[in-house]
């Protein structure tokens, strides 16, 4: 025994050999926690990134002069001045249209000035900036303009505006609004969950409460976790096969009626969204349902319930909140999924706010892939502020989700 | 309810009473259960519905007289309206994005895994966790724009004219940070399921925190953490939005990151896009490709899956 | 040089979690080349005394020692003190056999590789499983999974794992627990054996286990603020023939409760 103990340092050179242990554990450590720091750091970028394209400098000419349609300066205009010069600017064929969309006289300031500077001063943007460089490079940039766009105003712009949020699209960045594409969201939400809630929570109410435990039962669950895992874009090629192609008569509406349409509508893509939630509906119904314990179904089987009545009145009562989060879940993921929806055919550019089952649609991903792709910079910009409202919404609805998680959250 | 109550005759004077207790049909329970049983079989018929639809569009693909597996398989253009149908051009892209985000998000997903669940404090955790759902919780879309508008503008002052505008560099590497957490978390989660007697038995014998972690923990719970990394996989061959706005727009046989090409889920996601018509060889070619898609990704998570499973059964 | 003969001494050492106080005020001294039995009933804190010993309790949040624990003169809860050091000379052998997921020569060869050993690994590990009475039953299945053992042999497996490191003392908390009547007679004859070389403490609530085994007893016993306290400390013959505590006579006999 002593002669091995020789073997094992002993003294000063254990303590060596510690501290070299223990200077690698430290550098291990910090490792580890600097893969989290990238982590936060990216999470930073990507805000900041965000936030420093929906924000800057814009420098843009008018092509008509101002001072062609009145003597005031253009900011101090009030509505009935405008409605004037609109008048008077516009042909009465352009202006009959307009007031057939919705009265002129009923518009607010902010949209007849709107109106002003699209079709009658004919803004035109010339150069945008990112927040960063509008804050940090001002003088550069007032210099820049007054070199290469001598005609042009400089003004710092916020691109989100409450304006964005109501007006419909346009071809033109600066008065390209995502009022469509929000509603073409929540259309496709709602119909998705329409589907999805009742037949997901029905399959998690089947698997845990009824189905017998064989092959059958087996298969079913690792279907469910595998269809979970299958790409979204997979769904969009089901959905395009199945509700756009094969379907049409009924997702287009012409079996109701409607004859100015073809498959490619918000009904599709909505069905095509629920089946792609649906399994992530499933499983998070199957845990809430899971952590109902056995004790209160024992309970009301022992009076005397059926199994439906103890599902009903006992166990889904206790899994609700589960089953809200598990739907808040899914209606992330709607509001998220760009793919999909991009192969079921999402108009790019549709200005008629959805108003049925059977209306073409755009969705605010859509919206947001598109203004992305394009080259000019002022569709970035526009793309930014659409990201801010998706990602509001999403942090909105799973705030809404951790606060019901907590709320209800009971221990057993 | 009171007067029920009131109605119950004492037990002497109900008089002579037969049970029944046989089997009574109660059709509304029967039929519910029908209901319900077509709810849980449904996710069945969407199963069947994919692997069909997909079959037998890809089916009058390959039933074109002028594709054959050999050209598919072992040419390297893609353009299927000339007659050009080597997936290689596509699988390529997809193989090249799919390997960078794996490198970035392995070992930065695992590290962050491995301090989340052996070096954190409750009150760190409570604020990094929190983070990596958010990032989770991001649509692709949003990264894509961050791919676009922020990396690559970084990659160009970093390789100045040797990289191009879109490249299939600065998708992966933001690929990667998406999948991230999802490998962190599944991670994690296969890191706490490791008994604590473990950790003991490597401290009694005098072994550091690190120790502990790389040498006994992270082995343990090595087949959880291999099943994230295949989930991770199939995430990122499946991921179209980040791709479709980062990577590039045409197929490009290369695995060059510095290059553009277009992967499978890019390409669909583009030619789908545009004016498709039915009965074409573009629209069958799709299909083609998005079974591929199906079957590999089907085939990484029934793997990882059953790994997982595995893993369950050692410490139950 | 008065306290050569003894292993460790506790001095008014009490254990607490936050302002709980799980163990209060032991002092014992326990012996080298022995074998000393904490026994009590459940929930005394023999447990975490035992843990406190190698400085197992500072993975559990809000656990604090205060008090000395006396090994060579130095309190192992001084502040200079290193946790590693001390669990590297005062192993463990726990409830449940917890051999690490590597073959049965790597549960051995790896905390003998960490500590620095220098010698050859072969022989250590040929050596260390024959003092546990395991390498007639393994030496021919050396790379194979340590869970392919039954319970009796990870359990000596992970006794010839804490030999391999050469500690002075081996804390054993219930090794026998878990294990059937014969896997546990092997056990203490092995404690037999061991106890040339180690100073052996051992927790167990099996009183004939104790009286059998040990060559010193502690019994533990919680007073009414539920805090655990080492109520009589002798030699194990004395304990369980002529107690000279009441509560401790009426443990041993099993009039307790």
């Amino acid at each position: 025994m002593n002669e091995q103990n020789r073997n094992y340092p002993e003294g000063s050179a254990f303590y060596s050999e510690l501290r070299k242990r223990y200077l690698t554990a430290t550098i291990w450590q910090t490792l580890f926690l600097s893969a989290l720091v990238i982590a936060v750091v990216s999470l930073t970028a990507l805000i900041y990134n965000v936030l420093d394209g929906a924000f800057g400098y814009v420098a843009f000419e008018y092509k008509n002069d101002p001072a062609e349609f009145t003597p005031t300066p253009i900011h101090e205009l009030t509505k009935e001045e405008l409605l004037v010069i609109l008048k008077e600017g516009l042909s009465s064929g352009a202006y009959n249209k307009l007031d057939n969309e919705q009265k002129m006289e009923k518009r607010s300031q902010s949209e007849l000035y709107i109106l002003f500077l699209e079709r009658l001063l004919q803004i035109d943007t010339k150069a945008t900036w990112s927040m960063t460089d509008s804050l940090t490079r001002g003088d550069e940039i007032r210099a820049e303009v007054a070199e290469k766009y001598p005609d042009a105003e400089l003004e710092f712009r916020s691109w989100l505006t409450p304006q964005f949020l109501t007006t419909p699209m346009s071809s033109k960045a600066e008065f390209a609004g995502v009022r469509t594409a929000v509603l073409g969201s929540l259309w496709l939400v709602g119909i998705a969950i329409l589907f999805a809630l009742p037949v997901g929570v029905g399959a998690a109410v089947y698997l845990q409460e009824y189905a017998p435990k064989n092959w059958l039962t087996n298969i079913i669950q690792t279907n469910i976790n595998n269809l979970a895992g299958v790409p979204s874009i997979v769904y969009g090629m089901l959905g395009l096969a199945v509700f756009v192609r094969l379907l049409e008569t009924l997702t287009s509406g012409a079996a109701f009626g409607v004859t100015d349409s073809n498959g490619r509508t918000v009904l599709s893509a909505g069905l095509t969204m629920g089946i792609l939630v649906l399994p992530l509906m499933i499983i998070n119904a199957q845990e809430a349902i899971k952590a109902v314990p056995d004790s209160l179904r024992q309970a009301a089987f022992g009076v005397g319930a059926t199994r439906w009545q103890t599902v009903w009145y006992h166990v889904l009562p206790n899994a609700l909140p589960g089953i809200m989060t598990g739907s808040i879940l899914a209606i992330s993921r709607t509001l998220g999924e760009t793919a999909p929806l991009i192969v079921v055919g999402a108009s790019t550019f549709i200005s008629l706010d959805p108003d049925s089952p059977f209306s073409k649609f755009t969705a605010l991903p859509i919206q947001i892939y598109q203004w992305t792709t394009r080259p000019q910079a002022e569709f970035h910009a526009i793309a930014a502020s659409a990201i801010i409202v998706l990602l509001v919404l999403l942090l909105s609805l799973n705030a809404t989700a951790i606060l019901l998680r907590n709320r209800f959250q009971r221990r057993w | 309810m009171k007067e029920e109550t009131l109605n119950i005759k004492p037990m002497e004077t109900r008089g002579f009473r037969q049970f029944n207790l046989k089997k009574k049909l109660r059709i509304s329970e029967a039929l519910i259960q029908g209901l319900l049983f077509f709810a849980g079989i449904l996710s069945i018929f969407v199963t069947v519905a994919i692997v069909y639809e997909l079959g037998k569009e890809a089916l009058l693909f390959f039933n074109d007289p002028d594709v054959t597996l050999g050209k598919f398989f072992g040419t390297t253009k893609w353009q299927p309206g000339i007659g050009q149908y080597g997936i290689w051009a596509l699988v390529s892209a997809t193989l090249t994005t799919s390997s960078i985000a794996i490198l970035i998000a392995l070992p930065l997903g695992l590290a962050s895994a491995v301090y989340l669940s052996e070096y954190a404090t409750q009150k760190m955790r409570s604020i990094l966790k929190p983070i990596l759902e958010i990032l989770a919780g991001i649509p692709t879309v949003v990264y894509g724009y961050f791919a676009l508008l922020f990396v690559t503008p970084i990659l160009k002052t970093i390789f100045k004219d040797g990289i191009q505008v879109y490249n299939m560099l600065s998708a992966g590497l933001v690929m990667g940070i998406m999948i991230l957490p999802l490998i962190a978390s599944m991670s994690e989660d296969a890191l706490s399921a490791v008994p604590r007697s473990l950790r003991e038995g490597a401290y009694a014998m005098g072994a550091t925190k690190l120790e502990t972690s790389l040498q006994v923990v992270l082995p343990a719970a090595l087949s959880g953490i291999g099943a994230a990394v295949i989930v991770g996989i199939s995430r990122a061959v499946g991921e179209t939005m980040i791709v479709a706005v980062a990577a590039g727009a045409g197929p490009n046989f290369s695995f060059n990151p510095l290059d553009a090409a277009e992967t499978m889920t890019g390409h669909i996601a583009r030619i789908s896009g545009g004016d498709l018509s039915y009965n074409t060889i573009d629209y069958t070619s799709l299909f083609a490709i998005a079974l591929m898609l199906f079957l590999v990704t089907l085939v990484l998570n029934l793997i990882s899956q059953w790994v997982v499973n595995k893993f369950r059964e050692q410490y139950e | 040089m008065e306290n050569i003969n003894y292993a460790i001494e506790t001095n008014d050492l009490s254990i607490h979690y936050g302002s709980f106080t799980a163990v209060k005020g032991v002092n014992m001294k326990v012996e080298r080349q022995k074998i000393t039995a904490i026994i009590g009933p459940s929930g005394c804190g023999k447990s975490t005394l035992l843990r406190a010993f190698n400085r197992m309790n500072d993975f559990v949040p809000g656990c604090h020692v205060t008090g000395k624990l006396l090994l060579d003169n130095q309190n192992l809860y001084g502040k200079d003190v290193d946790p590693v050091e001390v669990r590297r000379k005062i192993g463990m052998v726990f409830q449940k056999p917890n051999p690490f997921p590597k073959s049965i020569y790597e549960n051995i060869a790896w905390g003998a590789r960490i500590n620095g050993f220098k010698g050859k690994m072969d022989e250590l590990v040929e050596q260390s499983l024959r003092s546990a009475a395991l390498w007639d039953e393994v030496k021919d299945k050396l790379q194979q999974s340590a869970y392919a053992l039954s319970g009796g042999q990870q359990q000596r497996l992970c006794i010839a794992r804490t030999i391999a490191i050469q500690p002075e003392i081996i804390l054993m908390d219930e090794p026998a627990s878990a294990l059937d009547p014969i896997s546990t007679l092997r056990i203490e004859e092995l404690m037999q054996e061991l106890k040339k070389n180690y100073t052996i403490i051992i927790v167990t609530h099996n009183m004939q286990q104790a009286a059998r085994a040990s060559d010193y007893t502690a019994m533990m016993m919680i007073d009414d603020q539920r805090a655990g306290g080492v109520i009589e400390f002798d030699d194990t013959k004395t304990i369980f023939t002529r107690p000279g505590d009441k509560r401790t006579e009426d443990y041993v006999t099993g009039r307790f409760g």
